[in-house]
């Protein structure tokens, strides 16, 4: 599987990263040789088998709704960038 | 002998018979790593007042004629993608530079209700993703047995310092050989518990089916003293397993009689070195002399397990890592047009090369038109590793092959090619396709006298069995008795 410097810039747009010219073309190489390794799979029939995302059975954990104490909003806002009346400031995103 | 060259348990015995203080222990340390860290560079963050007031704090303690649990009092160390309370976590990467952790990992908890002293956060692969230590924003990590030479990744800071006794253990993680390799290239113990025997809340996720925490050692009572502190079950880990952990240390038993060793020709093929290989068989001759039976045995898929991982991990990072987004916490760009723009900017400056590379591989496998063939066609793959270890593990108790396909490599070697980089784990990463347990333990040095790592992978839950065959194997050798500075 070979990738375009321009493929990389829409793999790029939807990872929400901006590339400069010269990494495009770099990750384009790298990327490619790292497809076409993994093409290496096709080798193997898995007609039939069922995917696995999780090695031990996943099961939803509940517990009763119930209040319980959590972290201080002031505490949690000291990591913030930008902080306004107590909440995540960000730019205007409504016009 | 130095205090900070004791292993962990030597360590605590002398404090619990007050032949030492904690304050004496952790002073030592602390001077020593003013001695080495220099060359070896393996911490991100040292916390020497804190430290030292823990210490003291311990001291109290004992004074007071009130016992320690074991790990007790000793100067440790912790990767630095677990949280630790008020104590930065950057995982080496300007994303995570400022970030102070409001609560502790759960690791990190039960250390501190042990009264472990914590000097500090080690240098790691950026986000854990690396073979080398060489992504990390901040610093490179040297090996202590050639400081021209990685440390290994990406607990290559945890490994170093074990090596260069800066720490009496140390925790790492491993979502693909990220404890076993660097243990194995520092030439000290390192072991990845079974998925879901140790919590990860807490720990910064990469790829969250395969992610765990483990310990790096002096040796095996230590690694195993280590995972008696560890595991459990966590309600705030939905993965994390609730069942009955055994006592660890009644699990090193220096006898492998009758004990069944199956090992797969296909770690022992292309890209192993030479000297690997004859340190491995070697190993495996001594079991059998000890008692053991071994066997050759196959595991066709493991050529295939490179690649279904690399495909999972990093599918499995670009979703986690969108949390990254300059808003709750975190770099933001200084500079930006609006909302999209501020992603996109933050996300840019904020990761290192590698991290972007993964996140693309993984969103391009993601993607419409891609999943069927990258990321469903991995998991199904993934099913065929997973099948083939529980029929393995039918005839065999263990499983025995090198950890890493060669020993430990220059800085820069592998830096710019990243398929020879990742063939690095070429023989970790189906132990945690699998969920398994594994663990290295040093088995022989090249003729450049770098260290030789033998792995040893168990059923799952069945880390009993690993620590008992590594348990034998140390006692029967002098490996882990050798030290960096002493072959210089």
């Amino acid at each position: 599987m070979k990738i375009k410097p321009e493929e990389i810039e829409y793999i790029a747009s939807l990872s929400r990263l901006k590339l400069a010219e010269e990494e495009r073309e770099m990750y384009a190489v790298h990327l490619s040789q790292i497809l076409e390794h993994a093409e290496r799979l096709n080798e193997l029939n898995t007609d039939g088998v069922e995917p696995t995302a999780h090695v031990l059975p996943v099961h939803n954990v509940f517990r009763e709704d119930e209040v319980r104490p959590s972290l201080e909003r002031e505490i949690l806002l000291a990591n913030a960038p930008d902080v306004e009346n107590g909440c995540f400031k960000v730019p205007k995103i409504v016009e | 002998m130095e205090l900070y060259r004791l292993t962990a348990h030597e360590a605590y015995d002398k404090l619990k018979k007050r032949e030492v203080s904690s304050k004496e222990l952790t002073e030592a340390v602390i001077k020593h790593i003013e001695d080495v860290e220099e060359d070896i560079q393996s911490y991100i963050h040292i916390d020497i007042e804190g430290a030292l007031k823990k210490a003291d704090e311990v001291d109290c303690l004992l004074a007071k004629g009130e016992t320690i649990e074991p790990l007790g009092g000793l100067p440790i160390a912790i990767k630095d993608n677990m949280c630790t309370e008020g104590i930065n976590t950057t995982c080496a990467s300007r994303m995570l530079a400022n970030f102070v952790p409001p609560y502790d990992a759960t690791v990190v908890k039960k250390l501190k209700d042990r009264q472990a002293v914590i000097l500090g956060k080690l240098n790691m692969d950026e986000f854990a993703m690396g073979s080398s230590t060489e992504t990390s924003a901040f610093k490179k990590t040297k090996n202590p047995w050639d400081i021209r030479c990685v440390p290994g990744g990406s607990s290559g800071g945890s490994a170093a310092a074990v090596a260069a006794d800066e720490a009496f253990f140390t925790l790492g993680s491993d979502t693909g050989g990220s404890i076993r390799q660097p243990a194995s290239l520092c030439g000290v113990v390192g072991m990845k518990p079974t998925y879901g025997a140790v919590s990860r809340y807490g720990l910064v996720a990469f790829a969250s089916s395969l992610d765990q925490i483990g310990p790096l050692a002096k040796d095996v009572t230590d690694c195993a003293l280590v995972l008696n502190a560890i595991v459990g079950h966590d309600p705030h880990d939905s993965t994390s397993v609730n069942r009955r952990y055994p006592d660890y240390i009644s699990a090193l038993i220096n006898d492998v009689k009758g004990l069944k060793i199956g090992v797969p020709r296909e770690y022992f093929e292309s890209g192993v070195n030479d000297e690997v290989k004859s340190a491995v068989i070697n190993a495996i001759n001594l079991l059998k002399e000890l008692g053991a039976d071994y066997e050759d045995t196959s595991l066709p898929s493991t050529d295939y397990a490179l690649s279904a991982y690399y495909l999972i991990a990093s599918a499995e990072a670009s979703s986690n890592l969108g949390r990254y987004d300059g808003v709750k916490y975190g770099y933001r760009s200084a500079q930006y047009e609006d909302m999209i723009d501020m992603y996109k900017k933050t996300r840019s400056e904020g990761f290192g090369s590698e991290v972007k590379r993964r996140i693309m591989l993984g969103t391009y496998a993601l993607s419409s038109g891609y999943y069927d063939a990258y990321y469903l066609k991995a998991l199904k793959v993934r099913t065929l590793i997973t099948e083939e270890f529980k029929k393995a593990f039918d005839k065999y108790d263990v499983l025995i092959a090198p950890t890493s396909p060669t020993t430990a490599f220059k800085i820069g070697e592998r830096i710019n090619d990243p398929m020879a980089m990742y063939m690095s784990d070429v023989c970790t990463v189906p132990v945690n396709i699998a969920g398994l347990p594994a663990i290295s333990v040093p088995c022989g040095f090249d003729s450049n006298g770098l260290p030789i790592g033998l792995q040893i992978i168990g059923k799952a839950f069945d880390e009993e069995t690993i620590l008992r065959v590594a348990y034998c194997f140390e006692q029967n050798t002098a490996f882990h008795k050798q030290k960096p500075n002493e072959r210089r």
